[in-house]
């Protein structure tokens, strides 16, 4: 569960660590300000709106000052106050394009002249913007309800049709900085959730029976004791049947649907001996109440499933909620094309129902959807999900496009030569399909146990039989009793508890920490990797790049280049203006700047010509050679400036590499980027082994290279040329800024701007590798301890019940050590 | 041991209606948003509000 701690102070304007002598704005007079003199009223350098630094301005941008306007304006500024910022969430920053939506597909006919739709929330950081969503909404014209589920950050808003529009009611959203998606409710919430809700209502039914049958069980062994009549005891053994019997029938439905499954497919998992156990136990007990007998096991039978739904039920939702967090980033990441038709009139489509032929226009700063060719328009292109470049590449009419890269500057028509399942992107994830088959074949070790489990207990069962029945010489109904009572005593309770108590504990942990881990098994193979190999863009860096040196040029240089700087959208532009406002630099953006695509910025001054952008451009013959990114700053009368920049390492990136290398892991490091920025990535962090210049299949082939060498690997990549080797990986892991198709690819995607993660979740894995052992070891154990007692014919429904729950609660208090380890 | 005949159907039904309450909170979405239950509680007395028109920044 996500910690969402809700600051009601009202100290502070928000809670990022203000200094306390920071005034309380409501206790200042009030005069309406403009931004520039409300500066005077700032302090602490941040944003009013989205909290980002913004030295000397009350608003980092014109979005955020609208966007305080419009809470303000609504009376809701009590937001401010009471919100708490994750730093691990976007920004609240709005942004100024908003991509266009087919709604007709979106919007459901909620009868009443209501309409309704469900749309995904980016933004979130605590409860306060659940409470601001819900109230901006609210105090619009035709919003019938509006309920932000705050747990899988959706919201779902119903309307009347005749009084707003839907577009209308998103931007107001999307005006105070939030993403809204829609997504088809239906087709999230198919398939996981309707079986977690099974296995929930199934437990509910086996908690209430195993209580009351229980209850009657007590009764009769107290009966034993004090001499309760057999009638009485019949008649009790009899409502015990009426209440255990249709209760295993409909809750049990889960395992012995799973048991039919596999030994269908002729192999044995855990559910096999479960069902045989829960079955012939039940049957017994039946024969045993007809007959008047002594002891039945229901409550063993009941007692049992309820235990094991209880372990399926949270291993199914720990998994679930990670499922349902990457579907959530995914869905967001899912653009519309915007297709231009013949007569000049655009229309927006879903990327499935674009074909080729079609002309289709990518805006600057979008991902493009679609394989093509550019017929207008000059920008350029990041290409590092294709191939993990750093470096933008320019791009012209004529330039070949693919899907998954971004255009960064400006607009571009492209004509469409492949769309949806003919892309490079889909041919690439049809190779991560083909890649990842081998996962499917990974058997857990729950049920590697069971393999070995079941043949043993079912012929210990057979053996006691054939003792009492053959050898003894009893009557074979007591004979068949004392078998039976040899598989209630084994019945894998705790085993069935041992594995996913441990994995619930330990992925929500990790899920704590922004770590999802999407696959079942990933915790078990995350254990087992012996070596690491890391993607270098995107990865062990940041993604993006930064300026070098900041500190070593002028103040006045810096502030005039990123006066240019800030009218572009260009990465190396951005980069500039990022580090003038983490330098403490304010960047006014100067008035009559023209962007020439694929040169550079100019603004005519009066005093001459400013310009930025490469070295022809500027002027300059013969720059330094280092292969970085640069930009060059030229001012009429003084020698041109040179901002080189790079793709600098995420922050921790060097103590998590050592930290690995202390647990012997060797670190292996492959790149599509060019030899140069990756050389000098490899000696940062004292890594041996790198290659750079790797196409996406020759990255697979080095992994299975190595995993012929009998290594297993953990590949950590974002790119789509890492996808490949990401599915061929014996585990791998993705951050949450990949790729659609990586983080699919992977098995664990992890939040923030840190690799810390990576270390976290090897070590959590192979702490509960241990705790899974112990569990295991400790439930086995137990079990074969009381197996002499069922053979001797001595295991009563009293034993069964004590050996039973105390095995489970054994089990689960060991997996809950877990939490207070250090990974 | 008569009153048993009525004890225990007496003990059973309402064993069933707490469960029948639980399936039904189940069905109707009670445990879809435990998170924001939690928090929501807090927020509630501004919802009811009247919107007021403000200058900025609040007085």
């Amino acid at each position: 569960m996500r910690q969402t701690p809700v600051a009601v102070s009202t100290a502070g304007e928000t809670d990022l660590g203000s200094p306390p002598a920071q005034a309380d704005p409501s206790a200042q007079p009030a005069p309406p300000l403009s931004p520039a003199a409300s500066a005077a009223l700032e302090t602490n350098g941040r944003c009013r709106h989205c909290g980002a630094p913004s030295p000397g301005l009350a608003f980092c941008c014109a979005g955020c000052e609208a966007a305080w306007d419009l809470v303000s304006g609504l009376g809701l500024d009590a937001y401010y106050r009471r919100r708490t910022i994750d730093p691990d969430q976007r920004l609240l920053r709005p942004e100024s394009e908003e991509s266009a939506v087919d709604w007709a597909s979106w919007v459901r006919d909620a009868g009443d002249d209501t309409a309704e739709a469900s749309l995904l929330v980016e933004g979130l950081h605590c409860a306060a913007c659940v409470w601001l969503i819900e109230s901006v909404l609210a105090r619009q014209p035709g919003v019938v309800t509006a309920r932000v589920n705050m747990t899988s950050r959706r919201l779902r808003l119903a309307w009347r049709p005749a009084e707003t529009a839907p577009e209308r009611l998103v931007s107001v959203v999307s005006r105070l900085g939030y993403r809204l998606v829609p997504y088809d409710a239906g087709c999230l919430e198919r398939g996981g959730n309707r079986e977690e809700a099974e296995l929930l209502r199934a437990m509910a039914v086996a908690g209430f029976a195993a209580g009351n049958v229980m209850l009657f069980s007590v009764s009769i062994w107290a009966g034993h004791a004090e001499g309760m009549g057999p009638g009485t005891r019949t008649f009790f053994h009899w409502i015990s049947a009426l209440i255990a019997l249709p209760a295993i029938a409909w809750a049990g439905r889960p395992f012995f649907r799973a048991a039919w499954a596999a030994l269908a497919a002729r192999h044995v998992t855990m559910d096999v001996p479960i069902a045989v156990g829960v079955l012939l136990t039940t049957a017994m007990s039946l024969q045993q109440t007809i007959v008047g007998g002594e002891h039945a096991y229901f409550d063993a039978a009941i007692g049992l499933l309820f235990f094991l739904l209880i372990g399926r039920y949270l291993d199914r939702r720990a998994r679930g909620q990670a499922r349902s967090a990457a579907e959530h980033l995914l869905a967001l990441s899912a653009t519309a094309v915007t297709v231009l038709a013949d007569d000049g009139g655009r229309c927006v489509l879903p990327p499935t129902r674009v074909s080729p032929g079609m002309r289709v226009l990518a805006a600057a700063g979008e991902r493009i959807a679609v394989d093509g060719r550019i017929t207008a328009g000059v920008s350029s292109i990041d290409t590092s999900l294709i191939d993990g470049e750093s470096t933008p590449k320019p791009a012209f009419p004529g330039t070949l496009v693919f899907a998954g890269t971004i255009n960064q500057s400006a607009p571009l028509t492209i004509e469409v030569t492949a769309a949806g399942e003919a892309t490079l992107l889909a041919e690439i994830g049809r190779q991560v399909e083909l890649a990842g088959q081998h996962r499917g074949r990974y058997v857990v070790l729950a049920d590697r146990v069971a393999r070995l489990y079941a043949p043993v207990v079912h012929s210990a069962a057979l053996l006691t039989f054939i003792l009492w029945w053959a050898v003894i010489g009893v009557d074979w109904q007591p004979a068949m009793m004392n078998a039976v009572a040899v598989l209630i005593i084994t019945c894998p309770c705790a085993l069935g508890l041992a594995v996913p108590v441990v994995q619930v504990v330990a992925s929500g942990r990790l899920l704590r920490r922004g770590i999802l881990i999407k696959s079942p098994t990933a915790l078990e193979r995350l254990a087992q990797v012996d070596a690491i190999v890391f993607d270098k863009t995107g990865t062990l860096t940041e993604g993006r790049p930064r300026l070098l040196g900041v500190g070593t040029f002028d103040r006045g240089v810096l502030a005039a280049a990123a006066a240019l700087a800030s009218a572009s959208r260009h990465p190396l532009a951005r980069a500039l203006v990022q580090a003038c406002e983490e330098a403490g630099i304010g960047v006014r953006t100067a008035s009559g700047v023209r962007e020439l695509p694929g040169q550079g910025l100019e603004l005519d001054t009066g005093h001459g010509m400013v310009r930025l952008g490469s070295a022809q451009f500027c002027g300059v013959a013969d720059g330094p050679d280092d292969g970085r990114a640069e930009m060059w700053f030229s001012r009429a009368g003084a020698p041109a400036i040179r901002f080189a920049f790079e793709d600098v390492l995420r922050a921790d990136a060097q103590a998590v590499a050592d930290d690995l290398r202390r647990r012997g892991l060797p670190i292996v490091l492959l790149s599509g980027d060019r030899r140069r920025p990756v050389l000098n990535c490899a000696r940062a962090l004292d890594i041996e082994r790198w290659d750079a210049e790797l196409r996406p299949s020759e990255k697979l082939q080095r992994l299975r290279a190595m995993a012929e060498a009998g290594q297993r690997v953990l590949m950590v990549g974002d790119g789509l040329n890492d996808a490949p080797a990401l599915a061929a990986a014996h585990a791998s892991m993705s951050p949450s800024t990949a790729i659609d198709i990586s983080q699919t690819a992977a098995d664990v995607v992890f939040q923030g701007a840190k690799l810390a993660p990576v270390r976290e979740a090897l070590g959590v894995a192979r702490r509960a590798r241990g705790l899974v052992r112990q569990n295991l070891a400790l439930s086995l154990g137990y079990n074969l301890l009381a197996v002499p007692l069922a053979v001797g014919g001595q295991v009563t429904p009293l034993v069964a019940a004590i050996v039973m729950s105390t095995s489970s609660i054994l089990v689960i208090a060991n997996a809950l050590r877990l939490n207070r380890m250090r990974a | 041991m008569d009153v048993l005949v009525w004890l225990i159907p007496i003990a059973l039904g309402l064993g069933l209606c707490g469960l029948a309450g639980f399936l039904w909170a189940l069905k109707s979405g009670q445990f879809d948003d435990l998170d924001g239950a939690a928090n929501r509680i807090l927020f509630d007395d501004v919802d009811e509000e009247a919107p007021r028109p403000k200058d900025r920044p609040e007085s």
